[in-house]
């Protein structure tokens, strides 16, 4: 009972839904990257490996050159590197994505701390890097209204970044010509192929734009509000996206609900670390919660498939 | 020609590796001298280091098996990250808790790691059967999932309150594996992943069970029309993918440890996806694969603590190794020119 007070008083802080927010944040970015990727038909693997060598190249760069702002670039265009890398193996070399994916992890969780080792000494932090942060934006207007002014003023720049990018996104795929001919080379690349779209091409840009997005959520969360990097500091938010981008099925509006769900259980978590659950099992919550809600959507889909079916073989009768 | 093609084709990938280590230990060593002797002599220099090769070899032929099975059966499953974390958290609670003789601690100890692993890797073939679900989107998630349970179990449970780090109290002397070769860490593991090995060989390639892995692996098309069901493929590879993978979890325990201290879940399953690759799926090459990882892996240790290049240089050489082996069109202009010399030599 203790549990549920705990989690309703949660529930009623306005500052929990900001959290929530903060938590979505790097979660959203990917997930609008791997959606990008995967509606060219490519699944991104490397996202968890971009987004660690992006928040690396982020405090870096912001500590040697004493600038927010090109630390943020370094960290966007190397996430463009990274998945330029992937695309020239995945479609230059023919590999298979989920494999070269997995190298590129590998490669750069022992690639950040090799390099982490050789500008500090240190293998766990680059807490002796005087790394610098991207600033909050508090909104006029809006952060006077009583609760909402809490949970939707005052957050980081890239929080809004993100949110704006949904829309961004959302456009891209429904009104552009790049976002049409992404989704006809994801769905059918022989078609898109016939009708004179350069598959590879687009597939490209795609993977590139994956890669901006995730160099984004990257240093968010090495000059958000920390401004470090540990090693392995991503904890899996590249592999969340996966799952939160197969939720939104290539809606970047769901994919934002999917990274809000993230948000919401993990800013849960670190509300009732006080509580009287066991630390390991509110850690596990948002990746159990993750698991649960995409497994129930693939089930529906397939429900709905099935109906589908059942409709148009009636119809034929 | 495709088998020598092939085997060029591997070690210009591996020459690339050795050549992208040198170039960085050349840049950031002052001592390059010492850490690229040590790197790929080291193991060499001494018997115990030499076969300390083969122990650490262990784990990975164990989680080079997992996933070279389920490669084969043409799934992306990584859960055996999960089932070996929690094999060797079963290994922790019944070395520690329960009493036995030598001899039937280890055997029930096993059996009940691989069991573990056996349904923990069911989970997400389950999943994809019967809600279709992603195996991979899955196995990534529960990974999280059971790291945290065990974390829970051992500090619950079986933590050593004086021992100051994270750690469990300390395991029953029945319940570890003996030192085949005295001054060495070589233990009976070893035997025991040979004996998987061949067990697995003899699954995958001379039963009925095997052939339908393989048929659905390579062919899932024809596999559904010729009556094999995919389904129950799926969820048994599954199974005994992540029984071997918690066998390995096990055993690496009993063999090399006498607490349970794994903070972090360690990288073997992720180094089970370069050893199926270098072995291409086939578990009788999987030692050979996995001596050679282990290897570097003795190597860059070696060379961490005598030089000043540090070991994470083999996570480099692994993914460099890992793009090109797996890179089909890697070298296919070659290939194509020498058949076009040969068809014109031909013709002449």
């Amino acid at each position: 009972m203790d549990v549920l007070q705990d989690i309703l008083r949660t529930l009623s802080l306005p500052d929990f839904y900001f959290a929530m927010f903060r938590s979505a944040t790097p979660v959203l970015l990917t997930t609008l990257g791997a959606m990008v990727a995967s509606r060219s038909g490519t699944n991104n693997i490397a996202l968890e490996g971009t987004m660690l060598i992006s928040a690396f190249v982020g405090v870096a760069v912001s500590a040697f050159t004493q600038s927010a702002l090109i630390g943020f670039l370094g960290a966007v265009f190397s996430g463009f590197v990274v998945s330029s890398i992937l695309a020239y193996f995945v479609l230059k070399l023919n590999s298979n994505s989920v494999i070269s994916g997995i190298a590129l992890n590998t490669f750069a969780s022992g690639a950040t701390i090799f390099v982490l080792y050789l500008l500090t000494g240190e293998k766990g932090a680059s807490t002796s890097l005087p790394s610098l942060t991207l600033p909050s934006i508090t909104i006029p207007l809006v952060k006077d209204i009583p609760v909402i002014g809490t949970i939707l003023s005052g957050h980081h720049i890239l929080t809004y970044a993100g949110l704006i990018l949904v829309v961004v996104i959302w456009y891209m795929f429904k009104y552009t010509r790049l976002g049409m001919h992404i989704r006809a080379v994801g769905e059918s690349p022989d078609a898109a192929e016939s009708v004179g779209i350069s598959v590879k091409k687009v597939k490209y840009i795609a993977l590139s734009i994956s890669g901006i997005l995730t160099g984004m959520a990257g240093a968010f969360l090495s000059m958000g509000y920390v401004s470090l990097f540990s090693s392995g500091m991503t904890a899996g938010r590249g592999y969340i996206a996966l799952a939160t981008q197969a939720i939104a099925a290539g809606n970047a509006v769901v994919g934002m609900l999917a990274s809000l769900l993230f948000g919401f259980c993990q800013s849960m978590a670190n509300y009732l670390q006080s509580s009287s659950i066991p630390l390991q099992f509110i850690q596990l919550m948002p990746y159990l919660i993750i698991v649960i809600a995409y497994t129930i959507y693939c089930f529906a889909m397939e429900q709905r498939k099935k109906k589908k079916q059942f409709r148009e073989a009636d119809k034929k009768k | 020609m495709s088998k020598k093609f092939t085997a060029i084709r591997l070690l210009c990938a591996f020459a690339i590796a050795i050549a992208i280590s040198v170039i960085i230990i050349l840049l950031v060593s002052e001592e390059p001298g010492t850490a690229i002797f040590n790197l790929f002599l080291g193991p060499l220099q001494s018997k115990r280091h030499f076969f300390e090769v083969f122990s650490s070899s262990v784990p990975l032929i164990f989680t080079g098996l997992a996933l070279g099975l389920v490669f084969k059966s043409g799934n992306f499953s990584m859960i055996s990250d999960a089932c070996l974390y929690t094999g060797g958290v079963v290994t922790a609670a019944l070395a520690i808790e329960v009493a036995l003789p030598y001899g039937v601690h280890p055997i029930v100890i096993m059996i009940a790691a691989a069991v573990t692993g056996g349904i923990i890797g069911s989970i997400p073939a389950l999943l994809k059967v019967y809600f279709h679900t992603n195996e991979l989107v899955t196995s990534l998630m529960l990974n999280y999932v059971f790291y945290y349970l065990g974390i829970y179990t051992i500090t619950k449970f079986l933590a050593d309150r004086e021992a100051g780090a994270f750690a469990s109290r300390k395991y029953a002397e029945t319940a570890s594996l003996p030192v085949l070769l005295d001054r060495t860490n070589f233990h009976l593991g070893y035997l025991i992943a040979i004996g998987v090995v061949i067990v697995l060989y003899l699954l995958v390639f001379k039963t009925r069970f095997g052939y339908e892995i393989r048929v659905a692996g390579s062919n899932p098309q024809f596999a559904k029309y010729s009556g094999i069901n995919t389904a129950k493929v799926i969820i048994l590879t599954q199974v005994v993918a992540g029984a071997v993978a918690g066998l390995g979890g096990s055993v690496e325990q009993m063999g090399m440890y006498q607490r349970f201290n794994w903070q972090d879940s360690p990288s073997y399953a992720w180094d089970g996806v370069i050893i199926a690759i270098l072995s291409g799926n086939n578990p009788k090459m999987v030692p050979f694969a996995a001596f050679f990882l282990a290897y570097i892996r003795v190597g860059a240790d070696l060379m961490s603590r005598r030089s000043d290049v540090q070991n994470e240089l083999v996570s480099i050489i692994q993914a460099v190794l890992i793009l090109f082996v797996t890179a089909e069109r890697f070298m296919s202009g070659w290939k194509q020119r020498r058949e076009a010399k040969k068809a014109l030599g031909g013709e002449v």
